[in-house]
């Protein structure tokens, strides 16, 4: 096992790359990281992810994993005995998947819609947004974690999104912690560990990204862009 | 053994025959329950399902498990004769990947191309074929994505090898031609032939007149849209 070779093709501010960082920090699994320039991806890239030609790849001794949550999940049947971040128990494996897919579905798309639009489309977006907060607050519930007492896969799949919560809350107007505290409450807990806060960038230099974006790009050409394309 | 196994689901679902496709795969027996999802939902269903209020919903021994993906896995972990997802990680990593691409580009943009207009029509077709070459790429020979028998990646490619097939009949469209395709043709038609599949399959006199009926709703909203 000792010469095993990770390479991760990432791009900074997403927040799927950092699930993948946040998996292999939670395991102590030492990695190369290779940051990709969007506008022009590396042989590398295209050529270990042939069909989407998006980030986050792993590439575990040379083969290509892609897809963010197949990655952890990968991560985490690779190296099961560190840190597992999926139970054993089958219906506890199937909840678990349920709510990674439940943050797959919504967050991302929805977050966008908050710092992509206004109006009226953003109102409903917000309203949205926050239901979906409410729903995982309440799959939370006592727990520290979504895990239980430690990181688990919801937590690892969820938490990335935590760096982006200001960018919303700026553009959107909105207090996240006012609706959710709970749901902050568990994010700031992720956030002590050091796998988590090491993997995650900041909150200001995300809003930075994001103000960037617009002021560059305008506001239109952002839903096209491939920077913060769906899968990447 | 004392199991109570239940699927929630619908007759004409391409997403609740792969629950009750599975389960027939492991030799699984169970109850079913025909959801009106068009019209009344069940108190049940909402119970079992209150984030997504759909089918298929796989009832164990009282607990619901939902979403047919997570559904195949909680299955294939409970009942693991008959293995159908790879035990080697990468293999399943890839298993998981070509589902996923199914999932979210084949299928959907296939059932677009069936119900779009005229002058959409084009571009979806195209696109809808580029994802059909390259999820052809994933049968590289072998007799099902699965390889000798049928896998998870099998289970969920039959909402293309058949419930999409039935729909490009009712609208004349020939995207999944054996000369276009002919890799991706031949297992589809392997797949309908398997007894297994065949006697869970909605019959096609049944399934061609619903889908038609699906498809013309489809148009009348897009046009009012």
């Amino acid at each position: 096992m000792g010469d095993e070779k990770v390479v991760l093709l990432d791009f900074w501010p997403s927040p799927f790359g950092m699930r993948v960082r946040t998996a292999l920090a939670v395991k102590g699994i030492k990695y190369e990281y290779k940051e990709e320039d969007l506008s022009n991806k590396s042989d590398l890239l295209l050529k270990m992810n042939p069909i989407h030609k998006k980030i986050p790849v792993l590439i575990h001794n040379g083969k290509p994993i892609c897809e963010s949550l197949i990655q952890v999940q990968y991560i985490d049947e690779i190296w099961p005995h560190k840190s597992p971040l999926l139970p054993t128990d089958p219906y506890q494996r199937a909840i678990a998947k349920f709510w990674a897919d439940f943050v797959e579905k919504k967050i991302y798309d929805l977050g966008k819609k908050v710092w992509t639009t206004k109006g009226e489309e953003q109102e409903a977006a917000k309203k949205e947004f926050i239901a979906c907060l409410k729903l995982l607050e309440g799959e939370l519930g006592n727990k520290d974690y979504f895990g239980g007492e430690n990181l688990g896969y919801v937590d690892v799949v969820l938490v990335p999104f935590y760096s982006w919560f200001y960018a919303y809350e700026k553009c959107g107007n909105f207090s996240i912690e006012r609706e959710c505290p709970k749901l902050i409450a568990w994010a700031k807990r992720c956030m002590e560990k050091d796998s988590v806060s090491k993997s995650l960038p900041d909150q200001q230099k995300i809003y930075g990204f994001v103000l960037h974006l617009r002021k560059v790009v305008g506001l239109s050409k952002i839903l096209c862009l491939q920077h913060i394309s769906r899968h990447c | 053994m004392g199991e109570e196994v239940k699927v929630f689901g619908y007759w004409a679902s391409p997403y609740s025959y792969r629950a009750e496709l599975a389960l027939k795969l492991k030799g699984v027996s169970y109850e079913y329950i025909n959801e009106d999802i068009f019209g009344n939902k069940s108190d049940l269903l909402l119970k079992y399902n209150p984030v997504h209020k759909k089918v298929p919903v796989l009832l164990h021994n009282g607990k619901p498990i939902v979403e047919s993906v997570v559904i195949l896995e909680y299955i294939e972990e409970t009942w693991k004769h008959n293995p159908y997802l790879p035990q080697d990680p990468y293999d399943k990593a890839t298993a998981r990947f070509w589902i996923k691409f199914i999932d979210e580009k084949c299928f959907p943009t296939l059932w677009l191309a069936a119900w779009s207009s005229e002058n959409e029509r084009e571009k979806v077709t195209n696109e809808a074929c580029e994802y059909m070459k390259t999820l052809e790429s994933a049968l590289n020979g072998k007799k099902f994505f699965g390889g000798e028998t049928i896998g998870m990646v099998d289970i969920v490619a039959s909402s293309v090898g058949y419930f999409i097939r039935v729909t490009q009949e009712i609208m004349g469209l020939n995207l999944l031609s054996a000369d276009k395709f002919p890799q991706l043709f031949q297992w589809s038609e392997d797949f309908a032939n398997c007894s297994i599949v065949k006697e869970s399959l909605p019959p096609r006199d049944k399934l061609l007149p619903f889908v038609k009926g699906l498809i013309a709703k489809y148009q009348q909203d897009n046009a009012k849209a």
